[in-house]
């Protein structure tokens, strides 16, 4: 094991609440490391709709996904806090009163004083094809992201998928595979178009297959998968013989390990009470979209307001012998030196 | 107000209203149709409130747009009559619409 890093606040979920609440914490003087599932910054905003408009974020008449997700940054910026991409929390467990060790599938290690969950709708994983049976050759034969090239290699692959996991992968794993063969339900590819052009000029030269159509069976025994059936966009049926499959289907969100984690749950939410979103467990909170009250609406507004509350009630557990004297950013100038701005 | 029907994977209809503006996928949202999931709200980001547009219904609906189309990738038996609930605007013209709900989203 690791060593542990030590922070004031671990944060699970790296969404607008996630970061909001850096800002919240941090002027009250709270050391924040975050953890999040996804490759990059801003949750949900991110990973589905970085170019989509939001109207109801209060005094921002308009902005993006990505463009909040920045401006977010920006503002927890003079806080420094530590991000941990790529690497979902696993098992939280308790070390103190409060105090916990979280650790997450990476192996890393964290004690903290306080635990914000704000998870959104869970962790964003691979979403599973609905192919009958797909579940028995799942990490035998088939795999939803590719850790280690090598473990490809001589392999009967089939890629399905149209976007850029599909393709990257498809062009990666071609010199080292047997034979490749990529299907997509349509003859057209919403991959960047460079690799596009790269997959057909294989096609071309014959160095691998391109067939367009969708799972509908698979074949094989014992985890091991020997070919799968295909429909065609004309319904004719066919197969094709492979004994890996790569499914790139995109990424849904799945509540995950958040349910091991010794929290009540109300249909996949987190009950949490209202003077400082507090879960179950002392000293573990739940804001944003993963929890639930009487009156919750899941809006990005009502997160920031939970998680200026949370930042009130954590402050006690961090510091227990301080005194905590409300401010305003406005007027404070022991506020505004932590911001830099003064 | 306008009628669309919802015929579900066994072959039962729910008829809702629904004002004009609003989109098939909210008329199946506020009148908890099952099997319409609209997870990502209406953002036309996941593929979770995926219809098949009846055979009569499918010229006035229309076809998706590339984006769509790009998302119907992640649906499930995806056909040529495939919409996304979330893109379709419901206006007079498409009073008493039959929508077909997949067996599954996702």
């Amino acid at each position: 094991m690791s060593e542990a890093i030590k922070t004031d606040v671990l944060i699970i979920g790296a969404g607008p609440c996630g970061l909001f609440a850096v800002f919240e914490l941090g002027l009250l003087d709270m050391k924040v490391h975050l953890v999040d599932i996804l490759d990059k910054i801003g949750g949900q905003c991110a990973e589905l709709y970085p170019e989509k408009p939001i109207y109801d974020i209060p005094g921002i008449p308009l902005v993006t996904g990505q463009g909040l997700t920045e401006a977010l940054l920006e503002q927890i910026k003079p806080f420094d806090p530590t991000f941990h991409l790529n690497e979902m929390v696993e098992s939280i467990e308790k070390i103190g009163d409060p105090g916990f060790r979280v650790t997450t599938d990476a192996g890393k290690v964290f004690e903290c004083k306080v635990v914000v969950v704000s998870a959104g709708g869970g962790s964003f994983q691979p979403k599973r094809p609905p192919v009958p049976g797909i579940e028995a050759y799942e990490n035998t034969s088939v795999f939803y992201a590719v850790r280690k090239m090598e473990q490809f290699r001589d392999r009967e692959i089939l890629i399905v998928g149209g976007g850029d996991s599909a393709l990257d992968w498809t062009l990666n794993l071609h010199p080292l595979a047997k034979r490749i063969t990529l299907l997509h339900r349509r003859d057209d590819f919403r991959a960047a178009p460079h690799s596009v052009e790269q997959m057909r000029k294989l096609v071309a030269d014959g160095k691998m297959d391109l067939k367009i159509g969708q799972v509908t069976a698979l074949e094989g025994a014992d985890g091991k998968l020997s070919a799968a059936q295909v429909k065609g966009s004309d319904n004719a049926m066919s197969t094709i013989s492979c004994d890996t499959m790569l499914p790139f289907f995109g990424l849904t969100m799945k509540l995950g390990p958040v349910a091991n984690w010794g929290l009540q749950l109300e249909n996949n939410l987190i009950p949490v009470e209202t003077a400082s979103f507090e879960t179950n467990v002392p000293g573990i909170f739940a804001i944003g979209d993963i929890n639930t009250y009487p009156g919750k609406l899941k809006l990005i507004l009502s997160g920031f307001h939970e998680g200026a509350l949370m930042a009130q009630k954590a402050h006690r557990y961090v510091y227990p012998d301080k005194r905590l004297v409300f401010q305003y950013t406005t007027s404070s100038s022991s506020l505004q030196k932590k911001l830099g701005v003064n | 107000m306008t009628k669309i029907n919802f015929v579900d994977h066994s072959g039962e209809t729910r008829t809702v209203d629904v004002e004009n503006g609003a989109t098939v996928m909210e008329a199946a949202i506020r009148n908890a149709v099952p099997g319409i999931e609209a997870e990502c709200g209406g953002a036309c980001a996941c593929a979770t409130c995926h219809v098949y547009v009846d055979e009569a219904w499918t010229e006035k609906v229309g076809k998706p747009t590339p984006m769509e189309e790009d998302m119907l990738d992640f649906g499930y038996d995806v056909r040529p009559n495939s919409r996304l609930s979330c893109q379709i605007k419901v206006s007079d013209e498409l009073d008493g619409l039959v929508v077909t709900v997949p067996e599954r989203q996702a």
